[in-house]
């Protein structure tokens, strides 16, 4: 047994009201540069759709992911490694700036500088790439919001594999939830594994997966081999970016700014311990169905006095196992049940898990016709199709999901029993494996939702490794040689001159 | 004047054209890694840059070796199997051959860094600068195959080889190798030398980052504060 530790992050879909402020704050954090203005460490889909970029839960296509061989044996989807450099020269599953859109902002100028015209005059859309005017704007980061275009388009989604879709086309039978995305720190990252420069990597104290921009050269293997295609290649660096779980704020105990700012307080932070020994094995059981439950068997009990002291002599400082303990992203996903990894076949092991929302009842059900399990309305009657879930959540397996949904509904009867009825009726919980204890605290959790209870962030412990004298007054987060004192105007070594529409270059 | 042309294109300037090369790219590596990069454009077009791409490496890095190898193996080595006549008809072919797909590759990458909008506007100066002398040393390189037929006696393969490791191995007169000989030859010579003065400064770099070690690496990899101490 080898204990590692990691953040994890859960949201609870069941809140998510959309409003896309985790993907601005994010934004105008870490890509409101050149080269990356059309990159969304964090982006909110609205689901059904194909999402951003299009189609990329379609591993047929983008070859994302692992792939488990008949021996057993798992390499990138993409291919192995001598694949791999054999698309050196022209990546043959990259996605182009087409398959996300072509970044734009608007002639605004003109608004101003019109001369007097008989009609309004408008600020026509301007290509951030060329600076060129656009006809049209044919795609956009959240381009099908609120399911927003024909059903055709958006019923290409993975996801309704294995349903009778048409009928989800029907007004009175449409649903949409909404989904927001970013890297998920997975315990087997396909991108690392498929990065000829060995750049990217995993931390070990926290489990977050970066990127070393200084040893990346731009080999764009990495950003076919994610399959959640959160790796976005910079064109105007040269180099490949991704979310980087804001680790500077997690070294300091604060959650990233994506959590932070979530109006809805749908994310949850906190620190899982799994035996590392474990991830190969894990990742390559055969059953694409059992890879979440496999996955579920890594995490260890920070309650064990036998994984204590494992994680002891690992070297993990007291003040993680004290996190550990209070960790809520360890109550949603194991003891409760509740979350859930985001494609767990694609076999990366994700760490971002998801709670799968509630959705209304159908009208049949509403008018009695499809049943109630007592007061507990049964799952299947819900808008969004079980099976929708299941195929985003757990490869399609239904029975966890539905647990999940119970409990949530099971929760919410209990508590309208005890607040609004006055009457407790703990005969809800135990069809679904509940008691009074664990409700309370699933209500504190998910309904109540205290930051302090939504953010247990232990911070890193660099004296461990650093000498802390030496770090005095050095150089913060920047891009390539920024705090060197050889810095100059002329910089030798091709660095951008290039006028930038989207507002504040890079330090070069 | 025109022995100071030869001592100083054809006796100095590699010297000054391989100390560049080496100190420039050690500085660069140590000072600025931010910017070695393959500085990829694929992402912005890919039409074109599949097919123009990999004829273009394909054909550079076959007619790469082949220089190498073809101007820097001793007569002596070679001798025993092959005679000088026949190894220049094997380097006018597959070099020819090679040549030809690297032209070809290269005359799409040029067309589209030229006329593609989203390529053209992104291009810094060294992008174009770079791409436009690589196809004309292409060029030049194919143009010396006509001058290389009108004789099989290989005099020029030799003296070409004999100036090259006559560079290498710092002997004296290396320059009288090149003397008479014709244009194309000598502007091609210039030309590469220029390249390696301007290697440092471009992304022609990403060429010593030739990821190898990927072969032998995990798949996984782990960093650790604690390890680093």
């Amino acid at each position: 047994m080898k204990v590692r530790a990691q953040i994890g992050m859960v949201l609870n879909l069941d809140k998510c009201i959309g409003c896309h402020t985790c993907s601005v704050t994010c934004k105008n954090v870490w890509t409101s540069r050149q080269g990356v203005e059309y990159a969304w460490f964090n982006n909110v889909e609205t689901k059904p759709g194909v999402g951003y970029p299009n189609d990329w839960e379609n591993q047929d296509r983008w070859k994302g992911g692992w792939k488990r061989h008949a021996s057993g044996k798992i390499t990138p989807k993409q291919g192995g490694k001598w694949r791999t450099l054999a698309g050196l020269f022209s990546n043959p599953n990259m996605p182009s700036i087409d398959d996300y859109y072509e970044p734009f902002t608007f002639d605004y100028e003109h608004l101003q500088k019109s001369p007097e015209a008989k009609t309004m005059p408008t600020a026509q859309p301007v290509s951030v790439i060329t600076g060129k005017k656009m006809k049209k704007i044919n795609s956009g980061p959240n381009w099908e919001e609120i399911l927003g275009g024909e059903f055709e388009k958006r019923s290409k989604d993975k996801n309704f594999e294995n349903t009778q879709k048409e009928i989800y086309g029907q007004f009175e039978n449409t649903f949409m939830m909404y989904l927001p995305r970013l890297c998920e720190h997975c315990l087997n990252p396909a991108c690392v594994a498929a990065c000829p420069s060995g750049a990217i990597y995993k931390r070990e104290e926290d489990g977050i997966v970066l990127i070393d921009q200084d040893k990346c050269r731009g080999w764009r293997m990495c950003v076919s081999a994610c399959p959640y295609k959160k790796i976005y290649f910079n064109w105007e660096s040269g180099k490949s970016e991704k979310c980087t779980f804001c680790y500077p704020r997690i070294e300091a105990g604060e959650p990233t700014v994506c959590s932070e700012t979530c109006v809805g307080r749908i994310r949850y932070l906190g620190v899982l311990l799994y035996d590392a020994d474990r991830i190969e094995a894990s990742a390559s059981v055969e059953d694409e169905q059992n890879l979440y439950h496999a996955q579920l068997d890594m995490f260890l009990d920070p309650e064990d006095p036998e994984v204590i002291r494992a994680a002891k002599a690992e070297g993990i400082p007291d003040s993680w196992l004290e996190a550990a303990r209070r960790s809520p992203v360890y109550k949603m996903a194991i003891d409760w049940k509740i979350a859930f990894p985001l494609h767990p076949e694609y076999r990366t092991l994700p760490m971002v898990w998801y709670v799968p929302p509630l959705s209304p009842i159908q009208n049949a059900a509403a008018k009695g016709q499809v049943g109630l399990n007592g007061i507990i309305p049964d799952v299947k009657s819900l808008r969004i199709p079980l099976t929708y879930l299941a195929n985003m959540l757990t490869a399609g397996e239904e029975r966890p999901v539905q647990l999940a949904l119970e409990r949530m509904l099971a929760m919410r009867a209990y508590m309208r029993g005890r607040h609004v009825d006055g009457v407790a009726m703990p005969e809800l919980l135990e069809r679904t494996g509940m008691d009074t204890g664990m409700v309370d605290e699933m209500y504190r959790y998910l309904a109540i939702a205290n930051y302090e209870d939504r953010f247990v962030i232990p911070t890193s412990h660099k004296e461990y490794a650093e000498n802390a004298f030496d770090m005095k007054s050095s150089c913060g987060f920047s891009f390539g040689n920024g705090c060197s004192t050889g810095d100059s105007k002329t910089n030798l070594f091709v660095s951008p001159k290039r006028k930038n529409l989207f507002g504040g270059t890079h330090v070069g | 004047m025109i022995d100071q042309y030869y001592t100083f294109f054809f006796g100095l300037y590699p010297y000054i054209a391989l100390s560049i090369l080496v100190i420039g790219s050690i500085i660069r590596y140590d000072r600025e890694p931010y910017t070695w990069k393959a500085s990829s454009s694929l992402l912005l077009a890919d039409k074109g840059l599949r097919i123009g791409n990999i004829l273009f490496h394909i054909g550079v890095l076959f007619i790469f070796g082949g220089h190498l190898v073809g101007l820097l193996t001793p007569h002596w080595v070679y001798a025993p199997f092959i005679t000088a006549e026949q190894k220049q008809m094997v380097a006018i072919v597959a070099g020819g051959i090679a040549g030809v797909i690297g032209f070809v590759g290269l005359t799409i990458l040029v067309f589209r860094r030229l006329f593609v909008a989203r390529i053209r506007q992104t291009s810094s100066f060294s992008d174009m600068a770079v791409l436009l002398l690589l196809w004309v040393q292409i060029t030049l390189g194919l143009t010396t195959i006509p001058f290389s037929l009108g004789h099989h006696d290989a005099t020029i393969m030799l003296k070409l080889c004999d100036w090259a490791q006559s560079i290498f191995t710092f002997q004296p007169g290396a320059a009288d190798y090149i003397k008479g000989l014709a244009w194309p030859y000598q502007s091609h010579i210039i030309l590469g030398l220029t390249m390696f003065v301007l290697f440092p400064f471009t992304r022609l770099v990403h060429m010593l980052s030739v990821p190898v070690k990927y072969v032998w690496r995990p798949y996984q990899v782990v960093r650790s504060r604690m390890a680093k101490r």
